[in-house]
């Protein structure tokens, strides 16, 4: 089964890290996929820009507005995504509580499977 | 990271939410840093057992407001007389800590404390050394090293500027919409004044002056989640973000300046340029042209290009032509030089800065520039007196040392003196 695991951290959090900070998570979070992607099970993984960096799209019965900033204000905000191939809902957990082991930033990790799923050609 | 450091990461990024507030709270800048203080020492003591609040920033406001409070109440038992207004002030504000936390009110208060930090009856040196202080939290310490001065001295820079703040009355009432798009202004023209303050005293990428940049360029960001509508702000962001983005590339082994166009592009931060050049889109959807977004674009054609002949020089003339028409200076002039240089020669431009010569007759660059031209024209001569004047004009070594260079490569030229095509 697929699922996409999604981090959701404090935006003013992590970009208070200090560029070696930041590097060293990176790091230890690419530790935990590789494992993964060894056995040949890890989908993409995206890290997402800063959320000051989105727009947001919304329509409605008329029309369309498009408005500065992500969807939603919450102090969490969504950071990056994986997907990642499991034999159980159990493995899927597994490998979000690597995840978070290896992220010093208090936030969470949704698991959700996945009900659609097409690999594209896109050169990384 | 050991526990304690995120602690200190939390504390860090909760500081200007948390200042703010206890500043609206007491209204004095020495209250609310103590009061702060107060809160992250119990936070240190108390968060590792308990591990970290759900929100640290509410915490510590709610923690450093109630020592505050009780240090109010110790003072105004010693003095004569409470100070009335202030105590019933205090007793308004317990009962509805709830709902301000929530609130969107920590907007204003976070906009406050840059813009106390941003008064512009303060020169830049001590907007900048308050605003690393009070906002950012660094330690005098800390901040006396980026400027390359004594501790005391700088302890003294910022005990200034605060008896100035406190002279000059803080701004309380919530901002209208025109208040607040001046408070904008000036805070940014103090974050960018922190910024350059590191960049132009860096001689390396581990440099103290680096921490400057990136304190300005973390401030930029968070002014962009508080107000993610601003295309100045999203403009200043992208400069700051692109200029910081050649940090590795602008020095060599010896700390001399290496110039844009000689500079290895392999090295330039592309996650930071791609953030700015992001942010640069975003902005120019508002249609409302800025200075600061203005000088992000010129950035950006610069971080577009993958080698230096493919930069388009001919639209950062026009980008500097209309930033020349904002704000009309000669180093902005001499800046869209350098463009018409590459577009149309040497000879053009120097026509284009000889009148400039009174104007900026005690500016490095001017004759740093000058030499360039001369020397691309064959006029060893007047190259050499050019670079003269500017050796004499750097701030820093690393300046010096690239006009050394450049005399020395004119020692090698031969002497021929007028009349030469442009060497390429």
């Amino acid at each position: 089964m697929l699922y996409a695991v999604f981090c959701y951290n404090q935006e003013d959090v992590t970009s208070a890290w200090s560029k070696e900070q930041d590097e060293k998570v990176m790091r230890d979070l690419a530790a935990v996929q590789s494992k993964y992607a060894e056995a040949g099970r890890l989908g993409p993984v995206a890290r997402l820009q800063p959320t000051a960096a989105a727009m947001t799209l919304r329509h409605s019965h008329r029309e369309t507005i498009v408005t500065d900033g992500p969807f939603a204000e919450t102090k969490e905000q969504l950071l990056g995504f994986y997907v990642v191939d499991c034999a159980s809902l159990d493995e899927a957990l597994d490998f979000a509580r690597d995840l978070s082991s290896a992220n010093p930033a208090a936030g969470s990790y949704e698991i959700r499977p996945l009900a659609l799923y097409k690999p594209s050609e896109l050169a990384s | 990271m050991t526990d304690t450091a995120w602690i200190d990461l939390a504390l860090v990024s909760a500081r200007p939410q948390a200042v703010g507030a206890l500043l609206r709270y007491f209204r004095n800048l020495d209250t609310a840093e103590e009061a702060f203080q107060e809160a992250c020492i119990r936070a240190l003591k108390t968060w590792p057992k308990s591990g970290p609040p759900r929100d640290p920033a509410a915490w510590l406001i709610f923690v450093g407001r109630n020592s505050g409070i009780d240090k109010v109440r110790r003072q105004s038992r010693e003095t004569a007389l409470p100070p009335e207004e202030m105590l019933s002030d205090l007793e308004d504000q317990e009962s509805d800590l709830a709902d301000r936390l929530d609130g969107a009110q920590y907007r204003d208060d976070i906009l406050r404390l840059l813009f106390v930090c941003s008064n512009p009856a303060l020169p830049a040196t001590q907007q900048i050394a308050l605003a690393l202080r009070i906002v950012s939290g660094l330690s005098v310490k800390q901040i006396a090293r980026a400027f390359l001065v004594s501790e005391a001295a700088m302890e003294q820079r910022i005990t200034r500027a605060k008896s100035r703040v406190a002279a000059a009355g803080l701004a309380f009432e919530t901002p209208d919409a025109a208040d607040r798009a001046d408070r904008l202004a000036a805070v940014a023209t103090m974050i960018y004044l922190v910024f350059n303050e590191g960049y132009s005293a860096m001689n390396g990428p581990e440099s103290v002056s680096a921490d400057l940049c990136e304190e300005a360029i973390r401030l930029g960001r968070l002014l962009l989640q508080l107000f993610p509508a601003e295309p100045e702000i999203m403009g200043l962001t992208a400069l700051m973000m692109i200029q910081h983005s050649r940090a590795r590339a602008r020095f060599d082994a010896d700390g001399a300046v290496i110039l844009l166009e000689d500079q290895d592009r392999g090295l330039w931060d592309r996650p930071l340029i791609n953030e700015a050049l992001a942010l640069i889109d975003r902005a120019m959807r508002h249609r409302q042209p800025g200075a600061y977004q203005i000088q992000a674009a010129i950035a950006a054609l610069h971080a577009r290009a993958e080698r230096p002949e493919d930069t388009d020089w001919a639209q950062i003339d026009l980008l500097y032509q209309a930033l020349e028409r904002l704000q009309p200076s000669p180093v902005i002039t001499l800046n869209r030089a350098v463009a018409v240089s590459k577009r149309d020669g040497p000879q053009a431009a120097l026509a284009m800065i000889e009148p400039l010569a009174d104007k900026l007759s005690g500016y490095f660059y001017f004759h740093g520039l000058s030499g360039h031209l001369l020397k691309q024209l064959g006029k060893v001569r007047e190259a050499r007196v050019a670079f003269d004047h500017a050796i004499a004009l750097a701030t820093n070594a690393a300046e010096c040392a690239y006009i050394r260079m450049q005399l020395d490569k004119l020692g090698e030229e031969p002497g021929i003196e007028s009349g030469r095509a442009e060497k390429r």
